[in-house]
């Protein structure tokens, strides 16, 4: 039985504490009928017993029930029945198990209960719900921890209760801002501290450094001389003549020759077949210019002057250019004589003292200078090379020089007259006179005069001065002129003879005339004329006379006008003028002092200056000669020569009788209705020639700018202009100056922009014109157009000369 | 360069010679940098007054200065 009770405790430990397994014998089983396999089965295994009868079992057999060892439990065992289950298996050990406490007892029967109701499904038998019976609670020790997890208040709680009146409750509520600082206490601030506990002195630390080099920056400036080249002076290396000699006739050389020659050669035939340097651009230009746009007004009037005192009822012969100051026209003047007075002159006196007017363009009133002359002059020219010296041509066949050199600078400065009325303008008073003695001009008188017995029988109509290059001698040989100066004139008169004068003056440089006095001189002279050519008054006597004559058939030509094909020179500048009137030339002797009548001792005798001329007479003709006298010949004064041709075209005087500019072998001549252009070697006749024209021509002139282009003045006051290159039959232009006839143009060249033309007509009246830009400035080859034109009417003669022979 | 033989006179002849030497090498250069085979045959100068002409070669040069046809 111990086994039992080991068995049960083991039980116990187990987890069923309830349960214990015991042993029933046959007798035992038979006692309670629980019987093995007769009520108890494996299915049936409950069996409840009574607790009497077991009490009573053990009661009777004492330590032999099987209920001994459970005695206890089994007398402690609240409930009346017991439950013991038949342990088939063995489960708990024994056969029969038997179960102490009611829980289990009907735990096991409710699940052996529902085992039967599973088995017995189809019988209904119910068992009857026993609700869950109240036991009293068996404390296990677990309200100790309930106890203390619980929560209880160990203070009792305060109750507040807090009212407001109602009112207020939902009221517009004003905030305002407070600072807190203001108020006291209303803030509490936790300052901080440095809490000692807190602070840990670091004695040791460990810091990593870097090592820079120190760096500084400085300059500073040095001067730094560094030697330069100033200057170079070298000579070029040249080799030896021995050694260019070998050089040149060295093999290679001929070979660098022959392969380079062949090269050049080309480049030199393309420059002549085409001119590299023309500038197309610029010669469009020119084109455009010229034939952009006729001026209205070819010749704008640009002044005019006249005199009423010293002009009145004359007419102008003749007008000249100062050829060294801008502005200075000479004039002068001669009555107006009809044609039988003009012939019968010798008849005339003359009561009205003529002048020559020098008129300046600043002041188209009062005459700049007047020059005294014996007579009406018809014809003057200013010396080329000296511009103070004036021959003029009288009416009674003298020729008169005047000198201007005091006046020269008067001439010079001669202002605009705004000027002298600005610096009049202070005095009113004395305006007026200072008017009247402005008014007037400086007198010159004339400081030589021909003699009338050498002179013309008729007036002088023309009169040239000889260019500065060569000089006649009385033998008619022409000789070089050393000095470049002009010293030689020829005039020409209607009384058949040609002549040509020397001066040989004494011209002494800008000494006043007082100085003179000492003079051995015999001949008194009014002081205020310069003895130029004192001991030429009344005693000068020409150099040469070339009588126009035909030796065969004993006519006469009058020469009105007369050509020289040297007669081209150009005017000096002042400067050079001025370089022979300084005070050093008397250190040796002044050059007119050489000069007498023989002076061409040592003198080349030139050859190549030709000597022909062209001669314009009364009649019309046109003479063509030379005056070369030919050596040997017996008669003692030089006479014509054989080669003479003579044309008649004009019907009239030959008014005009001019070489062109350009061309010097190449004469316009104008005469009575018509005019012609000649060309010297051209012996056919003129190669161009006019058609009669309406008016008559009485004056003209070449254009010194434009080849091709010549002004004719007309009776009827017009002035014709004829470009060859436009038109050769008629004008291409022309003009109306005036009322009057027109006696004389003149064109000059002022300045680049400035080209004047001055016109003299027959009442007395100067008019300057201004040229325009058309007429003043040649096109584009213009002069080898107009070579050209000439050429073809040469060739044109020559043919017509064929043709008809 | 060194003028061998010359119609102009001697200052002129030399300054061309001195300074149409150096032209001449540059141009030559010149042509040679662009394409090195290619080399100059011949160099001409126009200016408004003359026409320079030189023809080079490996060791002498010709220079024929020239005046425009008109």
């Amino acid at each position: 039985h111990s086994e039992f009770v080991y068995q049960a405790i083991l039980l116990s430990f187990i987890g069923h504490p309830e349960i214990f397994p015991l042993v029933f014998t046959t007798k035992t089983q038979e006692i309670f009928n629980c019987r093995v396999d007769e009520d108890v089965t494996e299915e049936n295994c409950f069996k409840l017993i009574k607790k009497e009868d077991i009490i009573q079992d053990l009661k009777t057999r004492a330590t032999v029930s099987d209920f001994h060892p459970i005695k206890k439990v089994v007398l402690e065992y609240p409930g009346e029945e017991l439950l013991v289950v038949f342990d088939a298996k063995f489960q708990y050990g024994q056969n029969f198990y038997f179960v102490a406490s009611e829980e289990a007892k009907e735990n096991l029967l409710e699940e052996k209960g529902e085992k039967g109701e599973e088995n017995r499904e189809e019988t209904l038998e119910v068992h009857p719900y026993k609700p869950p019976v109240h036991k009293p609670w068996v404390s296990l020790g677990s309200e100790k921890e309930v106890e203390e997890e619980s929560v209880k208040d160990t203070v009792t709680k305060i109750k507040y209760m807090i009212s407001r009146v109602r009112r207020k409750f939902g009221a517009p509520v004003t905030f305002t801002d407070k600072n807190a600082s203001h108020v006291k206490d209303s803030y509490v601030e936790c300052t901080s501290y440095q809490d000692k506990t807190f602070s840990i002195k670091m004695l040791e630390k460990d810091v990593g450094i870097q090592m820079v080099p120190k760096v500084r920056e400085a300059s500073t400036q040095t001067k730094w001389t560094y030697p330069k080249n100033a200057a170079t002076q070298y000579f070029p290396r040249q080799l030896s003549n021995e050694e260019k000699g070998e050089s040149l006739s060295s093999e290679k050389l001929k070979e660098f020759l022959t392969s380079v020659h062949l090269r050049m050669e080309i480049a030199l035939q393309q420059n002549e077949i085409m001119n590299a340097f023309f500038d197309d651009w610029k010669a469009l230009a020119e084109d455009e210019s010229s034939s952009g746009g006729k001026p209205d007004v070819y010749l704008k009037a640009c002044q005019s002057f006249t005199d009423l005192r010293y002009l009145k009822d004359r007419t102008m012969s003749c007008i000249c250019w100062h050829p060294t100051i801008y502005g200075i026209i000479a004039v002068s003047a001669r009555e107006r004589l009809s044609h039988e007075e003009q012939v019968n002159l010798s008849d005339k006196s003359l009561l009205q003292q003529s002048v020559i007017l020098f008129w300046s363009f600043f002041d188209p009133i009062h005459p700049q200078l007047m020059l005294e002359c014996p007579g009406d002059i018809y014809c003057f020219q200013f010396s080329p090379s000296d511009p103070n010296i004036i021959a003029g041509g009288c009416i009674n066949g003298q020729v008169v020089l005047w000198d201007i050199s005091q006046h020269e600078e008067k001439l010079q400065n001669a202002k605009p007259v705004a000027d002298e009325i600005e610096i009049t303008a202070v005095n009113m008073v004395n305006a007026s006179i200072l008017n009247i003695l402005h008014t007037e001009p400086p007198l010159v008188r004339y400081c030589a005069v021909s003699s009338i017995q050498y002179s013309h029988n008729k007036p002088v109509t023309d009169i040239h001065w000889l260019p500065d290059y060569f000089e006649d001698n009385q033998t008619g040989a022409t000789f070089e002129n050393r000095a470049e100066i002009c010293v030689q004139l020829v005039t020409c008169s209607p009384d058949c003879s040609v002549l040509f004068w020397d001066i040989p003056a004494t011209k002494l440089p800008e000494q006043p005339s007082f100085e003179k006095v000492r003079e051995k001189e015999i001949c008194y002279m009014p002081l205020d004329v310069p003895d130029t050519s004192k001991h030429l008054d009344l005693c000068w006597k020409p150099l040469i006379k070339i009588n126009l004559c035909e030796s065969d058939t004993n006519t006469d030509y009058g020469p009105v006008r007369i050509s020289l094909r040297e007669l081209h020179y150009h005017y000096k500048t002042s400067g050079k003028v001025q370089s022979l009137n300084t005070l050093e030339v008397p250190t040796k002797e002044s050059p007119y002092t050489d000069m007498s009548t023989s002076s061409g001792k040592n003198l080349k005798v030139l050859e190549n200056i030709s000597t022909d001329f062209f001669v314009g007479t009364e009649d019309g003709e046109i003479v063509y000669s030379d005056w070369k006298t030919e050596i040997g010949s017996d008669s003692a004064k030089p006479v014509s020569q054989e080669h003479t041709q003579k044309y008649t075209i004009h019907t009239e005087t030959v008014n005009t009788l001019q070489r062109s500019p350009f061309f010097k072998d190449v004469v316009l001549s104008i005469g009575g209705r018509n005019f012609a252009i000649w060309k010297e070697g051209v012996t056919n006749g003129p190669i161009l020639q006019s058609s009669c024209s309406a008016g008559r021509y009485t004056a003209g002139q070449w254009s010194l700018t434009r080849p091709g282009v010549f002004f004719i003045g007309r009776d009827d006051g017009n002035i014709d202009i004829w470009d060859l290159l436009k038109k050769t039959h008629e004008p291409s232009h022309f003009q109306s100056i005036s009322e009057s006839m027109i006696t004389f143009i003149s064109p000059w060249i002022a300045s680049s922009k400035q080209h004047f033309l001055a016109v003299s007509d027959d009442l007395g009246v100067l008019r300057v014109l201004e040229i325009c830009q058309t007429l003043s400035h040649p096109s584009r080859n213009e002069h080898a157009n107009v070579l050209d034109y000439f050429e073809r009417e040469v060739k044109y003669l020559k043919y017509r000369e064929q043709e008809f022979q | 360069g060194i003028p061998i033989r010359t119609t102009l006179d001697n200052s002129t002849t030399v300054q061309y010679a001195g300074l149409l030497h150096q032209l001449t090498m540059k141009a030559r250069s010149t042509v040679r940098d662009v394409d090195p085979q290619n080399d100059l045959t011949f160099l001409r100068i126009r200016s408004k007054k003359h026409e320079i002409m030189v023809a080079p070669d490996k060791e002498y040069l010709l220079i024929v200065i020239q005046n425009p046809c008109e």
